[in-house]
C-alpha cells in the first residue's frame, strides 16, 4: 500500500491545547543502559519544536520511536491526543510523520523523481511527469529550486536535504523531524534551512529540530525541550524565549544542560608558557585529484609548539587534505617538507618514521581493526617492530606490557588489555588512538576531528592531550568542524573551502566573525 | 579446410545459440538477484538441481514442457534455502552459496546413481518452433526463427527485464535494495522480501536453463553437468552492468566459444576437446582483464541487511 | 555504535560479574555449537540415504570401521590427510587474509600434471631424494604461477578474485587434461596417462606402515602457516589486510604487495598438494582424472574457523569419510559423492548454529 503523495495540511489549527505529536513517559533501555527514561514531550503545530542535548542525550533515540524504527518499552505515543503504536517507517509516515536523518536515505543512484516514487505498486509505471510537476510546485512554494530529474549522486549535501525535506511534505506530513539537520551545511545554508522551518510552521506543519547546538537552538526554535542523560530536564517556552535576550536564554540552557557552566565555552585557554620553535611542517603549493574533493593549492607551515587550525565544514576537503599529507593518497602537485625533508613522494610508513602521524576521524573504519585486541591496535603501525616482535616472532609480553602502559597512561576504560578494541565506547577508542600517535618519536602530528562524537568528559579530555601535544613541542594541525574547540585551542586558523584554503586567521579577538566571513564568501548556490 | 562455410556459420550460430540460452537465463537470473544486493555464488548449483529434476519430471511423464516447469522448480528449492540462509538469516552469501553448490552437486549426483546409473535414458529433445514467415527468411530464418519455445522465452524475458528495471516501480526498488537498502525499507517496502523474491525467480531461470541443458541440448543427464555455467554466468551478469541486453550478447558470445568444437568438425578442423573447452574461460579472462575494471556493481552487494542497525 | 550503545555493551560485560557461575554453561555452549551441527549433519545425511534406500547405521558403522578402526583404512585415511592438509594451508591463508583463493583445484592438477611429466624423466639423472625434492619444488612453483594472474588483477585493478580464480581453476583444469592427451603422454602403455614414477622412488613411508610421508608434509604445512599467522609479524600484516583492507593502507602496509605474496604462498601450497600426491601415492596422472579437493575444503576450514589444529581434526574427518565412503561406493552401494552432500550439510548447519547461539547471547543479554 502506498502513502499518497499530497498537498501539506492547509493552515487549519489543531485545537488548541492538543498537541500533534506527544511523547508521554517514554522509556527506551538498550543493554546496560537507559537510553531514554520517562520522557514526555508535547510537539504543537505551528512551532519548530527544539531537542536539544550533548551526544548520548537520546535525542536519536527518540527520534527513532517516532519514525517508527523502535518501540518504547514503557509509556506512549500519541497523535492527536490519541494513543498510537508506530510499528514500522511506513506506519509513522501513513500517520503523518516526515523525518530528514542525518545520513540520506536517497537512493544515490536513482533520481529524485524516482526516489520519490520509490514504494509504488511494483506493476504500475511511476508518474514521472506527474510527480516532477509537483515537486517544482512545492518546492516554489517553500522558496526552493531542485531538479526532478538530477540523478540523486550528483546533488551537493545541503540539496539533498532540501530534497527530503521536499518528500515528507509530498507525503502528507504534518510532523517533520530534522534530525542534526545542519551538521553538513555551509552557515549560508544553514540560515537558508532556518529560513524554511519559518515558512513550514507557518503553513501549519509542526517541526521537530535536532540539535546538539545551542546557537541554532536559540536562533531558530520557537521551543526548547533539554535532554540530559536520558531524562527531559526542561523545556523553554516561546514567551520565554521572545522575552530574554540571547545571553540569557544561552545561560538558561547551559544551566540545564550541565547544571554548571561548560568549561571553555567560547573563552580562550591560555597557555601563554609555550614556546614556538622552528617550522616542522612546511606545505607549500599542494594539490591532489585523488578523493571527491581535490586538493587545491594549499599552503601552510606549522612550528613546533604551535597548533593550527582548519575549520570549515565538513566535506570541503579536510579529509582528502589530511590524507595527501599522510602519504594515502597521491598529490599531483607541490611538496611538503618535514623537519626541511621533502616526504611529498614518501610512503605512509616513510612519513611516520620521519615523525608524521595522522590520528584519523575514521575511529573503527580505519584507524583500528575491531576484531582486533586492544594491546594488538596499540601497534598496528609498528608491525614487525622491536622490541615487540624479534626477528619477525611475536613477543607477547612485550605488547602487553605496553598495553598495560597505554592503559594506565591515557585511562583507557576497558576489562583487559585483550578485550577486542571495536567493543569499546568511541571515547575510549579515541584514547587508543591518541595512545598510539602521540607516544613514540613524533613531531608533527594531524588531528581529523578528534572529539567528535565524544562525550563532554572524554572532549575535556582529548582537548588536553591536544594541548599537551603542543606543549611538548610537537607541530599540531588541528581539522574540526567545531569553531568552538579551534577557537580555544589553535593559535592561528585557517578556513578550508572546497579544497582551497581561503585565509588564516590569528586567534583572538574577532577571530570568529573573521572566520564565518571567510567561510560564508563566494557562497552562492 | 573449409572455415566460413555456410555449414560452419550456421552450426556456429545455432551452437551458440544452444549453449547461450543457459547462460542467458541464469546470467539475467544473476544480473536480477545482484541488482537486489545479492551475490549468488550458488547459481551453479541452481542449474544443475534445474538439470536434475527437469530431467528426471521430462523423462517420467514425457513432456518436455513439464520438464522445464519442473526444472524452474527444483532451481526454486535451492534458491528458496538462499532467500532464507542468507537474505533472511544474513549468513555468509559466498560460503552459503559454496556450501548450496556443492550440495545440489553431490545431492544430483546420488540420485542420478541411485535411478539411472544402470539405465542411463535419454530423451529425444524438443521439437522446434518455426514462427512462420519470419522462418522462411533465407540464411537467417532456420537459425533465428526456427528454435525452440525457450529460446524465444529468453528474448522476451530480455525485453522484459529491461521494461521492469527502467519502467516500473519494482525496477526501482530493487535497485534500492541493491544501492541502499535503508532508504527502501524508510519508503515502507519490505527489503527482505524484496531480496528473496530476486532470488527465487533467480533460481527459477537458473533451474530453467539448467534443464534446458539436460532437455533440450544433451537429452541426458550427466553428474556435475553444468560444468561452470553457473560461475560464467556470474562474470557475465557482473559485466553487464545492470544492462539485460548485454547478458544476451555476452551470452551469445560465450555460448559461441562454448559450442565451437562441433562447428570446427563440420569445417573439417580436428581440435582436441579440451582445448576447445578452454576457450569460454579463457575469453572470460581477456574480457576481465580488457573491461573488468568497469564491472559497476551496486554498493550494497554482499551485505545483508538489518533494519535499524546503526 | 552510538557512543552510548558501546559504553552500554562495556557496561553489560562489567556488570556480568556473576560470570564464574557461568563458567560450566558457557563451555557447554561451545561444545554444542561445535558439536551439535556435525550431528545435526550426519543425522539429515541419514535421513537422505533412508529416502535413497539404504540403511545409514549400517553406512556410518562400516564407513567408521574401515576407515578409522582397521589397519589398512586408517593408514589410507592418514595418507589421504596430506594432499588434503596442504589444500587447507593453502586456504587459510588466503582466508585470514581476505582473499578468496577458489583457483585451488586448477593450481593443483596442473601442478600435478608437470610434476608427472617431469619427474619419471629426471629420475635417470637425479638421486631418488633430490628427485623428489625437485617434483615438490616443480609443484609449488607452477601452482604459484598459475595463481599469479588472479592475484595482480586483484591488485592492481581490484577485479573480484572469486570470479578471476574461478574461471582459472577451470582454464587449468582443461588445460591439464590438454597436456596429458597431447604433450605429456606415456608412449609405453594404452591408456592415455603420463609416465609413472616407480614406486620405490616415491615420497618414503612412515615406519612400517604404508602410510605416505606426504602426511607429515602436510601437516608441518598446515601447523606452520597457523603459527605464521598467529605469531609474526608477517602473519599479523596479512591477517590486517583481511580484516581491515582500509586500516592497513592507514597503517601504512603496502596492500598491493601482500595481495601478491598471500596469492603466491597459497596457490603454492595448493601446487605442492598435486606434488605430494603424485610423488606420495599415484605416481602419475591419468587423463580426465580431478579429485577436485579445493572446493570441499573449503567448507571444513570454515568449519574450523580457519584454525590450523581444528583444521587437522575436520580433514582428518572428511578423509576417513571418503576413503570410507569410496569403500562403501564399492561394497554397499552408496556412491562416493555422498561425503559432498554431509560436508555441505554441515556447513549450513553449522552456520545456523551460529546464528542461534549469536540470537541467543543477544536475548540473554537483555
Amino acid at each position: 500500500m502506498r502513502v499518497p503523495i499530497q498537498a501539506p495540511a492547509a493552515s487549519v489549527p489543531a485545537p488548541t491545547g492538543t498537541p500533534v505529536v506527544a511523547l508521554r513517559g517514554v522509556t527506551k533501555r538498550f543493554p546496560g543502559v537507559i537510553a531514554n527514561d520517562n520522557v514526555t514531550v508535547e510537539i504543537r503545530s505551528g512551532e519548530v519544536h527544539v531537542l536539544l542535548g550533548e551526544n548520548g542525550a537520546g535525542k536519536s533515540t527518540l527520534v527513532g520511536m517516532l519514525a517508527g524504527l523502535q518501540q518504547p518499552d514503557e509509556g506512549r505515543i500519541e497523535i492527536d491526543g490519541a494513543p498510537v503504536s508506530v510499528t514500522s517507517p511506513r506506519q509513522a509516515l501513513a500517520m503523518g510523520i516526515g523525518t530528514v536523518f542525518q545520513h540520506s536515505m536517497l537512493v544515490p543512484s536513482l533520481t529524485v523523481v524516482d526516489n520519490f516514487a520509490l514504494g509504488g505498486p511494483w506493476w504500475k509505471r511511476p508518474d514521472r511527469t506527474g510527480i516532477a510537476a509537483r515537486i517544482v510546485e512545492t518546492a516554489k512554494r517553500l522558496g526552493l529550486r531542485v531538479d526532478p530529474y538530477a540523478h540523486v549522486n550528483s546533488l551537493a549535501l545541503g540539496e539533498r536535504q532540501q530534497v527530503e525535506i521536499l518528500r515528507a511534505l509530498m507525503r502528507g506530513s504534518r510532523c517533520l523531524i530534522l534530525d542534526e539537520a545542519t551538521a553538513m551545511l555551509t552557515p549560508h545554508e544553514a540560515i537558508g534551512l532556518g529560513e524554511l522551518m519559518r515558512r513550514l510552521v507557518a503553513q501549519g506543519i509542526a517541526v521537530i529540530f535536532i540539535t546538539h547546538k545551542l546557537n541554532e537552538a536559540i536562533a531558530y526554535g520557537d521551543r526548547i525541550s533539554v535532554l540530559r542523560l536520558g531524562r527531559n530536564v526542561g523545556e523553554i517556552g516561546p514567551e520565554t524565549l521572545r522575552g530574554a535576550s540571547d545571553a540569557e536564554n544561552t545561560e538558561r540552557i547551559i544551566a540545564l544542560m550541565f547544571g554548571t557552566s561548560r568549561t571553555g565555552e567560547g573563552s580562550r585557554r591560555e597557555h601563554t608558557a609555550r614556546v614556538i620553535g622552528n617550522t616542522v611542517l612546511d606545505v607549500e603549493s599542494l594539490c591532489s585529484e585523488a578523493g571527491r574533493v581535490p586538493v587545491r593549492d594549499v599552503s601552510f607551515s606549522v612550528r613546533s609548539g604551535e597548533i593550527f587550525g582548519i575549520a570549515g565544514i565538513d566535506g570541503n576537503g579536510q579529509k582528502e587534505l589530511a590524507e595527501v599529507l599522510a602519504g594515502q593518497s597521491p598529490r599531483s602537485a607541490g611538496s611538503i617538507r618535514l623537519m626541511g625533508r621533502e616526504i611529498g613522494g614518501a610512503s605512509v610508513g616513510e612519513r611516520r618514521n620521519g615523525g608524521l602521524r595522522y590520528v584519523t576521524d575514521d575511529r573503527l573504519g580505519e584507524g583500528t581493526v575491531g576484531m582486533f585486541p586492544v594491546a594488538t591496535n596499540f601497534l598496528l603501525k609498528d608491525i614487525g617492530a622491536a622490541p615487540f616482535w624479534q626477528r619477525g616472532i611475536e613477543r607477547p609480553e612485550q605488547i602487553r606490557k605496553q598495553a598495560e602502559r597505554h592503559v594506565r597512561d591515557f585511562d583507557i576504560r576497558t576489562p583487559s588489555t585483550q578485550t577486542p578494541v571495536g567493543k569499546l565506547s568511541g571515547g575510549n577508542i579515541q584514547k587508543v588512538l591518541l595512545a598510539r600517535e602521540l607516544t613514540g618519536a613524533a613531531q608533527a602530528v594531524i588531528f581529523a576531528k578528534p572529539t567528535y562524537g565524544l562525550d563532554v568528559n572524554n572532549i575535556r579530555a582529548t582537548r588536553k592531550r591536544i594541548s599537551e601535544a603542543a606543549d611538548a613541542g610537537k607541530a599540531v594541525v588541528l581539522i574540526s568542524t567545531d569553531l568552538d574547540e579551534l577557537l580555544e585551542l589553535a593559535d592561528r586558523i585557517a578556513v578550508i573551502d572546497r579544497g582551497s584554503i581561503r585565509g588564516i586567521v590569528d586567534n583572538g579577538e574577532g577571530a570568529r566573525d573573521e572566520i564565518g566571513r571567510l567561510m560564508s564568501a563566494g557562497d552562492e548556490k | 579446410m573449409a572455415l566460413f562455410t555456410q555449414a560452419f556459420i550456421i552450426t556456429l550460430l545455432l551452437g551458440a545459440i544452444a549453449a547461450g540460452i543457459p547462460l542467458l537465463l541464469a546470467g539475467l537470473g544473476e544480473q536480477l538477484s545482484e541488482k537486489a544486493g545479492v551475490l549468488n555464488i550458488g547459481l551453479e548449483g541452481m542449474m544443475l538441481f534445474g538439470a536434475y529434476t527437469g530431467f528426471l519430471v521430462a523423462w517420467a511423464s514425457g513432456s518436455p514442457s513439464l520438464g522445464f516447469l519442473a526444472g524452474a522448480g527444483g532451481g526454486m528449492v535451492v534458491a528458496s534455502l538462499m532467500a532464507l540462509l542468507c537474505v533472511r538469516l544474513g549468513l555468509n552469501q559466498i560460503v552459503t552459496g559454496i556450501a548450496l553448490t556443492l550440495a545440489a552437486e553431490g545431492l544430483t549426483a546420488l540420485l542420478h546413481f541411485v535411478q539411472f546409473s544402470r539405465t542411463y535414458p535419454r530423451l529425444d529433445g524438443i521439437a522446434p518452433l518455426p514462427i512462420w514467415p519470419l522462418s522462411e527468411i533465407p540464411f537467417v530464418g532456420p537459425v533465428l526463427f526456427n528454435t525452440n519455445a525457450v529460446f524465444y522465452l529468453a528474448i522476451v524475458l530480455v525485453a522484459v527485464f529491461a521494461w521492469i528495471y527502467r519502467q516500473t516501480h519494482l525496477g526501482a526498488a530493487l535497485q534500492a535494495a541493491g544501492d541502499k537498502p535503508a532508504a527502501l525499507d524508510a519508503a515502507g517496502v519490505d527489503v527482505v522480501r524484496t531480496r528473496s523474491m530476486a532470488v527465487l525467480v533467480t533460481g527459477a531461470l537458473a533451474g530453467l536453463g539448467g534443464a534446458y541443458m539436460s532437455i533440450a541440448v544433451a537429452g541426458v543427464f550427466v553428474p556435475f553437468m553444468s560444468h561452470g555455467n553457473g560461475f560464467i554466468a556470474i562474470v557475465l551478469a557482473m559485466l553487464a552492468r545492470g544492462r539485460p541486453l548485454w547478458v544476451l550478447g555476452g551470452a551469445l558470445l560465450f555460448g559461441g566459444s562454448l559450442s565451437l568444437t562441433t562447428a570446427l568438425q563440420v569445417a573439417g578442423v580436428d581440435m582436441p576437446t579440451d582445448v576447445i573447452q578452454m576457450l569460454p574461460f579463457a575469453m572470460v579472462m581477456v574480457v576481465l582483464l580488457v573491461a573488468g575494471r568497469k564491472a559497476a556493481l551496486p554498493q550494497a552487494l554482499g551485505e545483508s541487511f538489518v533494519r535499524g542497525a546503526r | 555504535m552510538t557512543d552510548q550503545q558501546a559504553a552500554a555493551t562495556v557496561a553489560g560485560q562489567h556488570a556480568g560479574g556473576d560470570d564464574k557461575g557461568q563458567g560450566a554453561r558457557a563451555s557447554l555452549r561451545v561444545v554444542a555449537v561445535s558439536i551439535g551441527p556435525l550431528i545435526a549433519a550426519l543425522v539429515i545425511g541419514g535421513i537422505l540415504l533412508l529416502a535413497m534406500g539404504f540403511n545409514p547405521v549400517s553406512y556410518y558403522g562400516y564407513v567408521v570401521q574401515r576407515a578409522i578402526f582397521s589397519p589398512s583404512g586408517l593408514e589410507a585415511t592418514l595418507t589421504r590427510m596430506g594432499p588434503l592438509l596442504l589444500i587447507a594451508a593453502s586456504l587459510i591463508v588466503a582466508f585470514r587474509a581476505g582473499i578468496w583463493n577458489l583457483g585451488g583445484d586448477g593450481q593443483y592438477l596442473l601442478a600435478a600434471v608437470c610434476v608427472a611429466a617431469t619427474v619419471p624423466l629426471t629420475l635417470n639423472v637425479l638421486p631418488i631424494w633430490a628427485n623428489l625434492l625437485l617434483g615438490l619444488l616443480i609443484g609449488a612453483t607452477v601452482g604459484a604461477v598459475w595463481g599469479l594472474l588472479p592475484a595482480i588483477l586483484k591488485a592492481w585493478q581490484g577485479i573480484n578474485e572469486i570470479i578471476t580464480t574461478l574461471m582459472m581453476s577451470f582454464l587449468g583444469v582443461s588445460l591439464a587434461n590438454v597436456l596429458v592427451k597431447l604433450a605429456f603422454l606415456d608412449p609405453a602403455t594404452t591408456t592415455p596417462q603420463t609416465r609413472t614414477l616407480p614406486v620405490e622412488a616415491r615420497l618414503p613411508r612412515l615406519f612400517d606402515t604404508s602410510i605416505s610421508s606426504g602426511l607429515l608434509i602436510g601437516l608441518v604445512a598446515v601447523i606452520a602457516v597457523h603459527l605464521v599467522m598467529t605469531r609474526t609479524s608477517f602473519g599479523m600484516r596479512l591477517r590486517l589486510v583481511g580484516a581491515n583492507p582500509r586500516a592497513a593502507i592507514h597503517a601504512g602496509l603496502s596492500v598491493s604487495m601482500l595481495t601478491i605474496a598471500v596469492f603466491a604462498i597459497s596457490a603454492a601450497l595448493a601446487g605442492l598438494s598435486g606434488a605430494v600426491d603424485i610423488l606420495g601415492t599415484h605416481g602419475n596422472v591419468r587423463a580426465d582424472w580431478n579429485p577436485a579437493y579445493s572446493l570441499t575444503v573449503v567448507p571444513l576450514v570454515f568449519l574450523a574457523r580457519l584454525n590450523g589444529f581444528g583444521s587437522i581434526a575436520y580433514v582428518f574427518l572428511f578423509s576417513a569419510l571418503t576413503i570410507g565412503g569410496e569403500s562403501a561406493a564399492r561394497r554397499i552401494g552408496v556412491p562416493s559423492f555422498f561425503s559432498l552432500v554431509i560436508v555441505a550439510i554441515l556447513l549450513i548447519t553449522l552456520g545456523l548454529a551460529e546464528y542461534l547461539d549469536k540470537r541467543h547471547q543477544e536475548r540473554v543479554r537483555r
